[in-house]
This record gives structure tokens, C-alpha cells and sequence, in this order.
């Protein structure tokens, strides 16, 4: 999925203002809040308060369902799918979250960067983001899997570098705008530092779009990752992961088992969807407030 | 602008595989140990004791002739072997294309003139497939259309056309989830916008007909961002196409990259790469082409980037 797809949406929204205002989060944002905080939750503990051993396999228990202790039942290698799940959820939730980050690092410092200095670095740099964009996250991530090998590391850094480039120039304009104030133009007159300028002022002022690109961007890194460890480019099967679920769950499904791949994919579409409800709700706010 | 974009483009596919570890040499061998003629034989054979440079413009200039050089683990011409799924992937994008517009404009159009539940029926379906990623979709679709009601076959490409068609129609499906529900979202907001323009309030007012004020008023003006936001959405289909060919089955180029990568076939990586980037760059052409020709005010060349 490419991150491009956000803006006209945006952008198009943008022009309906008495709709786009943040007002009280509704039942909705309070649900997504929730589903948002127990998939944290359980991406930090899951690994530790599981109640079975995720790789434990047992064969005669292969696609049995619901079974006593084994809330959710066994999948096609007779494993216990909860386990899987709770476990799971450390690599899908937090990988996502280190690739926003990382994506969000790199896109605010280009963006900073090229707006602060402009002229011929910004020049620079915004024609080697343009050579970026033509290259989907998607395929930058299965070129990284056939250079390093396939893992969560080259998937992630991959989708970090193609996520950085729309960061970079969605806060651009912001924060040129933010550089042509006259207060930035009179402490540069009072002699402070560009990089205290940059840290102290520029960043604060820009920090609800940068807080909203990030959430957004977590969404997306979680469509992305998984869908990469679904193809078997990222985490690698037999460790626990949704996106890798999916995928071990098919051959289930398609004989009529179908709880593994679908329970994953349930995890996963609760999350992104409370995600990118959050996200666009910021990104309307932060934009709101700019104006 | 546009060239110096793909030579770029070009030049990172080819330079980020070269330093990938592992030598083409133990690929070809097998591991064995050979006597070094037949070593400098196949290194002949392959440039592989060029420099990079020189092998990089050699790369290029062939592929530009197609001939994209040779998968060393299947000996075969990888311009081969991606004709020979290109059309798969090439009538999944279109078969998409085609769900993407009809569904999503006319669900979009339909959700901005109704009012009350029409509306809110069109924004509830919008909302839930915006939330399907197309390995998601892949799956329901499979389960409830392949698995459980048994209307239309889960794996593999079929034969002839209206098979081919029959196999094709849950991935187009999975594959156009998300978008759908994009350009839906971004076609009810233009045309709503466009409703409630002055010139479109004064021509209702003054009692010209409905219909004729839709068509010429309103959706000529919706038109523009409705085109940007397929253009984006029908170009991301390129890349996720490789999702949804791997989740049916299908014998496309999307799938075989995947493969390829993980048998590490560089060759093949290199140009699929090339093509699926090249195919990217051409349709953001096309777009900004249909953009200028939609919108007076825009001319060619002088888009703001």
C-alpha cells in the first residue's frame, strides 16, 4: 500500500471545514483508543503473559477448535492459536511502530533540512526524494529481502526509507511556512543558532503535523509489514507473527479451517482501522490549528 | 526530469543488487569447486569479471534492446520469462482498474446526490473495505466466495478467456478493496463540494434541470480530483499486485518477484524491478497527462511538485 493515497483524501476533506474539526472523540475514537492501547499492550506483555508455548506443536491436536484452556484452538501443526496471537503481537504492533518512527526521524530532518537551507540542497535533496517516489514500498522491500536476505530488519528498513520521502514532503511546506515568520527572521537577528532555532522553535511549532503523519504512517507500516511477512519477505515462519499467520493459516482455510487466517487477519484490521481513524482525526486537527 | 528519474531509478535496482553478498559464480556452480578455465569461462560469459560500471551500461543498453540478460539458477532470458506473465498482471491491474471506477466513482457520486441511509450505507461499506488490506480481502474472499459458497475458484490462472476471467475476478476483487473505498471517500466529498457552489445553487435555483446542472456543473468539476485520486490508487496497484498474485496463485510478475527473491535470482529481481518501476513512472505520466486535458488551467510541465 502506498502512502501517497492520503493526501487527496485530505486534501478533499480539507475543503469541507465545518465537518473536519476536532471535537469530541464520539464513541468510535474511544473504542479505537481502546483497541489501539490492548494491541501496546499486548505487543509489550503478550510475549511474557501467554499462556502456552507458541512453537509447542502437537499434530493429533492439528486444526482442532476451541478446546478447554485453548481459547482459541490449535491451528494446522496443532499450536495453540492465542499463544501465537499474544505472541505475535510484538513483531506486527511494534515493528509497524519502529518503521513510523524511523520514517518520521528521517522525513522531519529532510524537511527541516531542505526548508531551513533551501537553494541548491534543497534542490538536491527534493530531486532525490522525486527518484524515491517511484519506487512503491512494496518493492523496495522484496528488493531489500533479495539483497540482505528476507527478515523483519530489511522489510522494516525498507519501508522506513520508502515511507520517509511523503514525511518529508508533507512537513516541507510546513515548515517553510514556519521559517518565513518574522520571529524566526528576529532571533536569527538576535544571533541564535540555526540549530537551536530548528530544535527550540521550528520542530514545537510543526509537531501536531508531525504527530499525525507518524500515526498515520503506523497504519500504513502495519499493512505493509505484514502483508511482506504474509509473502514469507519478513518474519520468518515458524516465528509467530499475524501477517506470517495468515499465511501458515491458507492452507487450513482453504480445506475448511478457517479460524487461524481469519482471527489474524481480525487482529490485524482492528488495529489499522483504529489507527488511521486516529490518524486522520489528528491530521484534520493539526491542520485546523494551523490555519 | 522523467528520464533522469528512471536512469536513477535504474542504476539503484542494479547497484543495490550487485552488493548484495554471495557470488552469481557459487549460484552457477552449485557450491562445487571447478577448475578455474571453466571458472573463467563463465565469468566471460556472464561480464562477470567487468567493472561495475561497465557492466551496469551493458545491463542497461541491452535492456533497452529487451533483452534483460539471463536468470542464472534457470537458464532462461529473463525478458522470457517475463513475457510470459506479464499478462496476467497486466489484466489484474485492468480488471481492477475497471472495479476501481465503476464501483467507486458511481458508489461515491450515488452516496453524495442520495441523502439519509443511502448516504450513510455508502459510507459505513466505504469504511469497513478501506480497512482490508488486499492480503486480508485475499483471504475473506477466498473463504466466503471460494471455500464456503463455492462461486468462483481460489488458485491458479485458468485457461482461455472467460475461465481466465472467472480466476481473475476474487483477486481484482481483493486487490481493489482499499481503493475502492478511497475514490468512493474522495468522489462523495468533490461532488458534494461542487453541489454547494454558488453557480450549482443559482442554476437549481433558477430551475434549470437537475440532471443537466449534475452533469455539466457538478461532476465536470468533481472530475479533477476524482481523476488525481484513481491515478494514485490504479498506479499503487503495480507493486500490490505481487500480494494478491502470490495469495490466488497466480502466474504473474508480482508473484514470480516474490520468488525470485527468495531464491535470490538476481537477474530476474533486476528486471521485473525495472519493468514494475518503469510501469510505475509511465502511469504518473499518464495521470498528469489526463490532469492538463481535464483542467484548462493546468498546462504541462508547469505542475508544482
Amino acid at each position: 500500500m502506498s502512502i501517497e493515497i492520503l493526501d487527496p483524501v485530505a486534501e478533499a476533506e480539507e475543503a469541507a471545514p465545518s465537518r473536519r474539526r476536532l471535537r469530541g472523540l464520539g464513541v468510535i475514537g474511544w473504542v479505537s483508543i481502546g483497541v489501539i492501547v490492548l494491541a501496546l499492550l499486548l505487543a509489550i506483555f503478550g510475549p511474557i503473559v501467554r499462556p502456552f508455548d507458541p512453537n509447542l506443536s502437537d499434530l493429533s491436536f492439528a486444526n482442532v477448535g476451541p478446546y478447554g484452556s485453548h481459547l482459541l484452538g490449535f491451528d494446522g501443526q496443532g499450536r495453540d492459536v492465542l499463544s501465537r496471537l499474544m505472541e505475535g503481537a510484538r513483531t506486527t504492533v511494534l515493528g509497524a511502530g519502529f518503521v513510523a518512527l524511523i520514517a518520521v526521524v528521517i522525513g522531519t530532518t529532510l524537511a527541516i533540512a531542505t526548508a531551513w537551507f533551501g537553494g541548491k540542497f534543497d534542490a538536491t535533496v527534493s530531486a532525490g526524494i522525486d527518484v524515491l517516489f517511484a519506487f512503491p514500498g512494496i518493492l523496495l522491500a522484496v528488493v531489500a529481502a533479495a539483497v540482505f536476505g528476507p527478515s523483519l530488519f530489511s522489510a522494516g528498513l525498507a519501508l522506513a526509507i520508502a515511507y520517509s520521502p511523503y514525511v518529508a514532503r508533507v512537513l516541507r511546506g510546513a515548515a517553510l511556512k514556519e521559517r518565513s515568520m518574522a520571529y524566526i527572521a528576529a532571533l536569527e537577528v538576535q544571533g541564535f543558532g540555526a540549530w537551536r532555532l530548528c530544535a527550540r522553535h521550528l520542530l514545537p511549532n510543526i509537531s501536531s503535523l508531525i504527530v499525525a503523519q507518524g500515526t498515520i504512517l503506523f497504519g500504513f507500516a502495519m499493512v505493509d509489514l505484514a502483508a511482506i511477512s504474509f509473502l514469507g519477505l519478513g518474519v520468518q515462519s515458524p516465528q509467530a507473527d499475524w501477517g506470517v499467520m495468515v499465511a501458515e493459516g491458507k492452507t487450513g482455510l482453504l480445506q475448511g479451517y478457517p479460524l487461524v487466517s481469519l482471527v489474524a487477519v481480525l487482529c490485524i484490521v482492528a488495529v489499522v482501522a483504529a489507527v488511521s481513524f486516529l490518524g486522520e482525526r489528528l491530521d484534520a486537527g493539526s491542520r485546523d490549528v494551523r490555519r | 526530469m522523467l528520464v533522469a528519474t528512471l536512469l536513477v531509478a535504474s542504476f539503484a535496482i542494479y547497484g543495490a543488487l550487485y552488493l548484495a553478498p554471495g557470488s552469481p559464480i557459487a549460484a552457477l556452480t552449485g557450491g562445487r569447486s571447478v577448475p578455474p578455465e571453466v571458472l573463467a569461462q563463465l565469468e566471460e560469459r556472464y561480464h562477470l569479471n567487468e567493472p561495475f560500471l561497465t557492466r551496469y551500461w551493458l545491463w542497461l543498453t541491452s535492456a533497452l534492446h529487451g533483452d534483460l540478460g539471463e536468470s542464472i539458477p534457470l537458464h532462461e532470458q529473463v525478458s522470457t520469462l517475463i513475457s510470459q506473465r506479464i499478462g496476467v498482471t497486466i489484466s489484474l491491474v485492468l480488471l481492477t482498474s475497471v472495479i476501481i471506477i465503476v464501483v467507486g466513482v458511481g458508489l461515491g457520486i450515488v452516496g453524495a446526490l442520495g441523502r439519509g441511509t443511502v448516504d450513510t450505507g455508502v459510507l459505513f461499506a466505504s469504511t469497513v473495505s478501506a480497512a482490508l488490506p488486499a492480503f486480508a480481502a485475499a483471504v475473506i474472499l477466498q473463504f466466503v466466495f471460494g471455500v464456503m459458497l463455492g462461486w468462483f475458484p481460489v488458485l491458479g490462472t485458468g485457461d482461455g478467456f472467460v475461465d481466465g476471467l472467472r480466476h481473475l475476478t476474487l483477486p481484482a476483487l481483493a486487490l481493489a478493496a482499499t481503493s475502492v473505498a478511497l475514490v468512493t471517500r474522495v468522489t462523495r466529498t468533490a461532488v458534494r463540494e461542487e453541489l454547494g457552489r454558488e453557480h450549482v445553487q443559482t442554476a437549481i435555483s433558477r430551475g434549470l434541470p437537475w440532471s443537466g446542472v449534475v452533469q455539466r456543473h457538478v461532476l465536470r468539476n468533481a472530475a479533477i480530483p476524482i481523476t488525481t485520486v484513481v491515478g494514485i490508487t490504479i498506479a499503487s496497484l503495480i507493486a500490490l499486485a505481487a500480494i494478491v498474485e502470490t495469495a490466488f496463485g497466480l502466474n504473474g510478475l508480482g508473484a514470480y518477484l516474490v520468488q525470485a527473491a527468495q531464491n535470490k535470482d538476481f537477474a530476474v529481481v533486476q528486471g521485473i524491478s525495472l519493468v514494475l518501476v518503469f510501469a510505475f513512472v509511465i502511469t504518473n505520466v499518464v495521470i498528469d497527462i489526463a490532469y492538463a486535458l481535464l483542467d484548462p488551467r493546468v498546462t504541462l510541465g508547469s505542475r508544482a511538485q
